[in-house]
């Protein structure tokens, strides 16, 4: 972690002025002036939900999938949300002109090439929301973009239109194949990267396919660079709650914050054997590892 | 489609009851040998070790900066997941992730002093000799100028025998406190944090403040628990965690009354007592303030709002101005003199 400065992170009033659906999520656009100028491709903004006496204390994070520094009404940040609590079911239900307090941006930034070398970039269901933007800034670098989404079905993939825009080429998978090649993005993934020739693989989406999106890179060659989700209660580096096995650059493993450390890490660095079942379990050579019997 | 905002809400929301200068009473106090200019700490394990929030707010301008419990060795914590949400608070089960006394003394104690904070720092251990140990280490290091107290984590509730918190026996709490204490020099206070979680916390107080504890502070966390019900098995990985937040505040208050009634009974040493458990406002630090309590630290509403603890300072010393106290002195305790005679 850098050196922290006193105030730098923005923590404002932020004020929804767009609302829409989009298949099974909640496309919102908020303003919310000294995010929007700092935010690059990757990071988060933490959302207080329920007002300021709500008893849902903890931050709900969300990838950012848009920024417009210089809107008409000063800077704006756009975020996708999956209705499945209290807190996101408030957030999705919030009208033009509600206020929310808003902190970020937050966490590390997919890092981009120095090179313009060809890039995959892989998004499961709304995990997709960041990648078009770090489409547009891969381009604008020369990187050639290929994109592949994937979701269950039609209603849970996201941007799949905006894909087209941003990318040369876009594969779409669902599961049950209502739209695009029945299957995970696994399974065309290899030929994706063959074809395109990519050097870097970005990953958002679910664990597991993660794990996939990093084993299919390993073996075509590629490294794979991933935002992991894993549940925060602040999303600012105090609370220690979403901490997972991470290999450093000295070869030791430790139980890092994925809001500060991450969400992106190398997907080779991820100690994926640790998942299983909604447990994330502490590897027995990390740094301070309990002996047998737990902590 | 896209209306245009009010610009009334577009301003920062630090402004949030958390007023740039802070009123002309004395807030200074009294803890052991050492005088803090304001009664407001972080809540141990709720602020890490201090950069992370001093990215929101200079952290030299709390009274106090209190550390997240340190053990001898490095600890990894649990695994996840380590978190709950519960109604007006959270259940967590970090296990004390931490990087150990040494790595702390030389990254994150100098790095506080660096800044000019005041350190209370907080130290576990798995022993009574691991505690006295973590303190001497403390006390050999070389920023050990910016240490203002020492914080005993007697109370944890994330340890592998979650029966023997040493804080649910007075013995044990007694070898802990008089241990440490041994290790550190008369003018650093030594502070026992407590647990609710015991039949008479009197007793427990009574025996730490005997063993040498400048002062008290409650509460730790209550031992919780919660089920998924997707899974249908335990939500934290740790099985049972710490319930933290304004919902426990109620539990809080009552904690620091009973010992604050008992010293005022001379039933034990009146010593300092800091209170913590779900102070979100400068209201809810103010009800500690009048039960009894010294100083007050702000924990999981951090969470919440990473300016939390700051707010919350500017916040009561509002509060006890408006009601008209010089200082925060003159408010402590003040709820013992207000009961109904005829009760």
């Amino acid at each position: 972690m850098t050196e922290p400065v006193a105030g730098r992170i923005p923590q404002v009033a932020g004020e929804l002025i767009a609302t829409r659906r989009v298949g099974a999520y909640q496309h919102m656009t908020f303003v919310a002036p000294g995010i929007a100028e700092l935010a690059r491709p990757g990071q988060f903004v933490a959302f207080a939900v329920g007002g300021q006496t709500s008893a849902n204390l903890l931050r709900r994070c969300f990838s950012i999938h848009r920024v417009s520094p210089s809107g008409t009404y000063g800077g704006t940040v756009e975020v996708v949300v999956a209705a499945k609590g209290p807190g996101t079911q408030w957030l999705a239900a919030l009208r033009p002109h509600d206020g929310v307090d808003i902190v970020g941006p937050l966490g590390r930034a997919f890092p981009l090439p120095k090179e313009p070398v060809p890039c995959v970039l892989v998004g499961g269901g709304y995990g997709s929301a960041p990648l078009f933007w770090l489409a547009t800034q891969l381009r604008e670098r020369g990187c050639p973009v290929e994109m592949v989404l994937g979701a269950a079905s039609e209603d849970r993939l996201f941007g799949v239109v905006e894909a087209r825009r941003s990318a040369g080429a876009v594969t779409v998978t669902t599961d049950d194949g209502s739209v695009g090649t029945r299957g995970w993005v696994s399974d065309v993934l290899p030929e994706v990267i063959r074809r395109s020739g990519s050097a870097v693989v970005y990953g958002c989406g679910p664990m597991g396919m993660l794990e996939s999106i990093t084993r299919v890179a390993g073996a075509e060659g590629a490294v794979a660079q991933v935002a992991v989700e894993e549940s925060m209660a602040c999303g600012i580096g105090v609370c220690m709650t979403c901490v997972m096995p991470v290999t450093g650059n000295d070869g030791v493993t430790r139980m890092v914050r994925s809001c500060v450390e991450g969400p992106i890490f190398r997907g080779d660095r991820i100690r994926w054997e640790s998942f299983e079942s909604g447990w994330g379990r502490v590897p027995a050579d990390a740094v301070g590892a309990p002996a047998r019997g737990g902590h | 489609m896209a209306t245009a905002p009010t610009t009334s809400s577009t301003r920062h929301t630090s402004a949030r009851g958390d007023q740039h200068r802070l009123p002309a009473i004395d807030l200074s106090v009294q803890i052991g040998g050492r005088t803090l200019p304001n009664p407001l700490m972080t809540a141990s394990g709720c602020a890490a070790n201090g950069k992370e929030l001093h990215r929101f707010f200079d952290v030299s301008q709390l009274g106090a900066f209190v550390t997240k419990s340190v053990m001898g060795g490095p600890r990894s914590g649990r695994g996840t997941p380590r978190m709950a949400e519960t109604p007006s608070g959270m259940l967590n089960s970090i296990g004390l992730q931490g990087p150990g006394i040494h790595a702390f003394v030389k990254d994150d104690l100098r790095w506080l002093k660096s800044v000019g904070a005041r350190a209370m720092v907080s130290i576990a251990g798995s022993s009574s000799g691991e505690y006295a140990e973590v303190a001497a280490v403390l006390r050999a290091s070389d920023a050990f100028d910016a240490v203002v107290g020492v914080e005993v984590n007697i109370s944890c509730p994330n340890v592998a025998n979650r029966g023997l918190v040493f804080a649910c026996d007075p013995l044990a709490a007694a070898k802990v406190i008089a241990l440490v204490r041994e290790k550190l020099p008369r003018d650093i206070p030594v502070l026992a944090k407590l647990s609710p979680d015991v039949t008479d916390i009197v007793e427990v107080a009574r025996s730490c403040v005997k063993a040498g504890a400048d002062g008290l502070v409650m509460i730790n966390t209550l031992l919780g628990m919660v089920i998924d019900t997707d899974r249908l098995r335990p939500q934290l990985a740790g099985v049972t965690g710490g319930l933290s937040g304004p919902g426990i505040r109620p539990v809080a208050v009552r904690a620091i009354w009973q010992v604050h009634a008992a010293m005022l009974e001379g039933r034990l040493p009146t010593v300092p007592i800091v209170g913590v458990g779900g102070v979100r406002t400068g209201d809810d630090a103010l009800q500690m303030v009048a039960a009894g309590a010294s100083a007050v630290q702000v924990g999981t509403a951090t969470f919440n709002d990473p300016r939390a603890p700051h707010r919350v300072l500017h916040e009561l010393a509002h509060a006890l101005a408006t009601r008209g106290f010089p200082g925060i002195h003159d408010a402590i305790g003040i709820a013992h003199t207000r009961l109904d005679p005829q009760r």
